[in-house]
């Protein structure tokens, strides 16, 4: 390589390096402004699900619903701005805040080590949850309840290794195939019980409501963060605030029993 | 690279599983070639009425797939009331399937009957029943035995699909064990040797009871 050369090369590295530093310095005071350009331009960008009934899909009316989606106006509505939804998968959810193309996403997103060193999360605001589900005629109230019943599991889920794990030996554990022949063996009533997410046992109960399936008790708890771009804490530090008051308010509450029909149980901050 | 251990490690639920595939085929094959060989008589020599019925079930189960009959079972009958445990289900859907084969097959041995034994069975005045039961089935017994012992080992194979209902098998069992530890290829290696030790065992078993109690074995 000749002197002349690297000299090019030196300073293409450094033009570069500036470049990025200067994107970076820009980048962070507009990331600090997010709260008030959401005050100003009186709207917020939200992610929310819309294929993850009951915290997002889409209606009858072709308009998205869900608790997800009720917390984005929610909160939107406490900024005194219009919700601007954007639909989000489980997979883009992330990069929609790396990439600045949503002020928060609301979608059931759980927290964990990883997630953390590329955003930034807010207090939870909802449970998602693996539960055991069954009719109001039998009671269950803690795994000991579960001997001599019949329960459907989704064979190797993570909701069949949590039902293992506390089962008691006389409970007849049915494990089947897959999510719909474990939910059809339950609605054929060959099962008493159902072992599911959350999300699954909702659209069950919605579609099923002669069944009179309710929640009974608990498997696993992850609860949901709303995300927030890295650097956000004007705008993290008021969600915080909305969520607080929501919480004290009964709002959160209100929200899981609508749409999960369970607590919310306790919250982590 | 291979861990077997992890397998073999499980075996109280390999075991569990053999029984319950023991348990379903000899539950079903008894049942099933019993209600083969009525169905055959009914065919052969039946009342018009009853071959039309016999006809319409044996073209019926032989031209669907069991693993719909077995879904009809578990998951369709509750919708008109009637729950069977998966259990039930497994044995009455392989019995409803062994019986249309074995319709077809034992009816091809009663066919060949001579003309001649019926008529000597005639001039004996034996009824038609015992007409049927000691001069046609024996020896139509005979003539088809290996085709019907290779049916049987058949439906013993296909009961690996009552997993699906959650009935415990060795099929069941295997997926089971791999879904815990991941260890597809030697948890299905070694489910294969199974079935395969079972199906040898079986058909020889099936080929030692034949001539001794089903039929003569000059026959």
């Amino acid at each position: 390589m000749n002197i002349r050369r690297r000299g090019l090369l030196r300073r293409g590295l450094l033009l570069g390096m500036g470049a990025i530093a200067g994107q970076l310095a820009v980048g962070t005071s507009w990331a600090q402004a997010a709260l008030e350009n959401i005050l100003k331009t009186k709207k917020i960008r939200i992610g929310v699900p819309t294929d993850f009934a009951p915290y997002g899909f889409v209606g009858p009316d072709l308009k998205p619903r869900g608790l997800d989606v009720d917390m984005a106006n929610y909160i939107a509505a406490k900024l005194g701005a219009q919700a601007e939804l954007l639909p989000v998968t489980t997979a883009n959810r992330i990069p929609y805040l790396q990439t600045k193309k949503a002020d928060l996403v609301i979608s059931t997103l759980g927290k964990n080590p990883e997630r953390e060193k590329v955003v930034d999360f807010s207090i939870a605001y909802s449970p998602f949850f693996i539960g055991v589900f069954g009719p109001k005629s039998i009671a269950i109230k803690a795994p000991a309840d579960l001997a001599g019943k019949s329960i459907a599991v989704t064979r190797g889920s993570v909701d069949d290794t949590e039902l293992t794990k506390i089962a008691p030996a006389a409970a007849e554990v049915r494990r089947f195939e897959d999510n719909n022949a474990t939910i059809s063996a339950f609605l054929a009533g060959q099962t008493q019980l159902l072992a599911t997410s959350a999300q699954v046992a909702s659209t069950v109960m919605s579609r099923n409501p002669q069944l009179g399936t309710e929640y009974k008790f608990l498997l696993k708890d992850s609860p949901n963060f709303i995300g927030l771009a890295k650097g956000e804490d004007a705008l993290r530090a008021r969600i915080n605030e909305i969520l607080a008051d929501a919480k004290k308010s009964g709002e959160l509450e209100k929200l899981s029993q609508k749409w999960l029909g369970r607590s919310t149980g306790d919250l982590p901050e | 690279m291979f861990d077997f251990v992890a397998i073999l490690g499980q075996w109280p639920l390999l075991l569990h599983g053999v029984m319950w595939t023991v348990i379903l085929t000899v539950a079903s094959a008894p049942v099933g070639v019993a209600a083969g060989a009525a169905f055959a008589w009914v065919r052969a020599d039946g009342p018009p009425w009853g071959k039309a019925i016999v006809a319409t079930y044996v073209e019926l189960i032989r031209n669907t797939p069991f693993i719909v009959q077995l879904f009809f079972l578990f998951f369709g009958l509750p919708a008109a009331g009637i729950k069977l445990s998966p259990e039930a289900s497994s044995i009455l859907a392989m019995v409803i399937n062994l019986g249309a084969y074995a319709t077809e097959i034992i009816r091809a041995g009663i066919e060949a009957t001579p003309r001649g034994q019926l008529e000597a069975a005639s001039s004996l005045a034996l009824t038609r029943l015992q007409t049927f039961l000691h001069v046609v089935l024996p020896p139509a017994f005979a003539k088809v035995w290996p085709a019907l012992v290779s049916q049987i080992v058949i439906v013993m194979l296909g009961s690996a699909v009552c997993g699906q209902i959650s009935t415990e098998e060795l099929s069941f069992e295997a997926n089971l064990i791999q879904s815990r530890n991941f260890r597809a290829f030697e948890s299905f290696v070694v489910a294969t040797a199974i079935y395969l030790a079972l199906s040898i065992a079986l058909r020889r078993l099936l080929n030692w009871l034949g001539p001794r109690f089903l039929f003569g074995r000059s026959a």
